[in-house]
């Protein structure tokens, strides 16, 4: 068992001593696996990073509630302590028809026109402060549909809208990812592939000498697995700095962004789970584009 | 050790290298396979190492039929011959000591027996010291001698030889095949192909003599090898 522990250790230290002999040849490949996976990795950021910035803005949503014309200010005051005792709602502000209609005479321009009117138009008007907690897409439409089913209430205006088509966009944004993550990965198996088999062709007559002296199949393969697991631990670090250095180029002017926008969003970059899974991945990719390589190309290198 | 039992090869090409070919090298027993180049030295051997596969007939090597040998079972077979080439066939970017170590590696043997045990095949070829050389730091004559220490150092029950003093001068030559005499007299079967007159002359041994495929002398064991002490060996040692 340490004698095999000991060989697996062995051939693992020199498959990274035979990748460092070929310095650029292995940094090139290296930084193609890097390059092919920062890609999904900043658009998985990217995703992560809206999502979070359109979480703020939905917490930001409030729900306008019109009364039905005719309903009594009196009336509409319980209503609004009402609407205080629901334990989803945190502030609620009455806007009675005579003051919107005033503030409207005072802003719009229409003073001379709306004077004309014998009677307010404007109906009494509630603006509803979910409480934080409460602020998902989901549930701000069962407020707004309870309110809804309340006799005086004419028309509740909820503004999720574009936070739902934000979603969307987004759920198809992930998919797109995941998409190009599948591509980019097979594209990955194949950059290994392909270096692994240049690499049997190289050493075609080592091969052939360990199988004379009886060398299976396993132990000749063995040397490439590892070469295939350095290069997905090269590529996986490549990748992490890859992205790092795009979240660090960016953090700057989204801060700025967010600042105009009155937000305190900042950016965020791979955590250690996203790190763990990139670099876990790119192993796993190397490891295997190399096994199904040196399967294949190994049991052709006869000695003859 | 080595049973041929009317054994044809024919390669892809419609050549034909050997052909009803029926030999029996006892264990224990160390003889020349000699020949013209093309007679079939190389093909026997390959068949003997397993690198080919008889057209047809019957090859039993160490009391194992080869036809019943499956692809994976090939390694596993080769571990228990010994094989010396005409070119060496050392790794030249690897030391002698690790060049040595090879087939102890493959076969999973401890790190301090094969220190033992490297040294040991080292020191029987008179290269005790020239661990940490590599293999173009010797000249032709020690190359050779690293590939005979590599082909004994797993201690195999059969050591073949396909011209391995091809390219030496006949004093190396003979140093060469004095090395193979002492792996024969510790009970080493050796087979040994060569068309080297000057080393036949100097070695009074069997020899099987091929010609175009056949063998046209020495098909029978020499009478005095065939004593019944090395007969029972054979079946002693039909499982490996």
């Amino acid at each position: 068992m340490t004698a095999w522990f000991t060989r697996h250790m062995q051939t693992l230290v020199g498959a990274l001593g035979r990748l460092s002999n070929q310095k650029l040849a292995t940094l090139l490949t290296m930084l193609v696996i890097g390059i092919a996976l920062a890609l999904p990795a900043c658009l998985h950021l990217f995703i992560t990073n809206a999502q979070m910035a359109s979480g703020d803005w939905n917490r930001a949503v409030d729900i306008s509630v019109f009364l039905k014309r005719g309903v009594a200010e009196a009336e509409a005051r319980q209503l609004v302590e009402r609407m205080r005792q629901r334990r989803d709602v945190g502030a609620v502000e009455f806007i009675a028809a005579d003051a919107a209609l005033k503030q409207f005479r005072h802003t719009s321009g229409f003073g001379a026109a709306i004077d004309a009117l014998t009677d307010n138009p404007l109906p009494h008007a509630l603006i509803v402060h979910p409480k934080a907690e409460f602020a998902t897409a989901d549930h701000l439409q069962e407020l707004a549909a309870d309110v809804q089913a309340w006799p005086s209430v004419d028309v509740v205006q909820l503004d999720t809208a574009w936070v739902n088509r934000l979603h969307a966009i987004l759920d198809a944004i992930r998919r797109t990812v995941l998409l190009a993550a599948g591509l980019l990965g097979f594209g990955v198996m194949a950059v290994v592939g392909n270096t692994i088999r240049l690499d049997i062709q190289n050493r075609r007559a080592e091969i052939e000498v360990t199988k004379l002296v009886g060398g299976s199949d396993a132990f000749v393969r063995r040397p490439f697995l590892y070469s295939g697991f350095w290069y997905g631990v090269g590529g996986g670090i490549i990748a992490w700095l890859l992205t790092a250095i795009a979240v660090g180029v960016l953090r700057e002017p989204v801060n700025r962004i967010a600042g105009l926008y009155g937000s305190s969003f900042q950016i965020n970059g791979l955590d250690w789970r996203a790190t763990l899974t990139l670099i876990g991945s790119a192993v796993v990719l190397g490891w295997l584009g190399s096994y199904i390589t040196a399967t294949r190309y190994l049991r052709q290198v006869e000695p003859s | 050790m080595i049973r041929c039992e009317r054994v044809f090869k024919r390669y892809p090409n419609g050549r034909e290298a050997l052909s009803d070919l029926s030999l029996d090298v006892a264990s224990g027993e160390i003889a020349f396979l000699t020949g013209h180049s093309g007679a079939g030295k190389s093909s026997l051997l390959k068949l003997i190492a397993l690198i080919e596969r008889p057209s047809r007939g019957q090859l039993v090597v160490n009391g194992l039929n080869v036809a019943g040998v499956s692809r994976s079972k090939v390694p596993a077979f080769r571990r228990q011959i010994g094989i010396v080439f005409q070119d060496h066939k050392l790794l030249h970017d690897r030391t002698i000591y690790d060049n040595v170590a090879l087939p102890l590696i493959i076969a999973g043997t401890s790190g301090k027996e094969i220190g033992k045990r490297v040294r040991a095949a080292l020191d029987q070829v008179g290269l005790l010291g020239r661990e940490l050389s590599l293999p173009l730091e010797l000249s032709t004559g020690e190359q050779q001698r690293v590939g005979i220490a590599r082909a004994v150092v797993s201690k195999p029950a059969i050591l073949i030889a396909d011209e391995p003093t091809g390219n030496l001068d006949p004093e190396l030559s003979v140093e060469v095949m004095n090395i193979f005499r002492r792996f024969n007299e510790v009970g080493v079967t050796v087979l040994v192909a060569s068309h080297d007159t000057y080393l036949l002359e100097r070695f009074p041994v069997r020899r099987i003599r091929l010609e175009g495929g056949r063998i046209v002398g020495g098909a029978e064991a020499a009478p005095k090898l065939l004593d019944p002490g090395k007969l029972v060996g054979i079946d002693a040692q039909s499982t490996p």
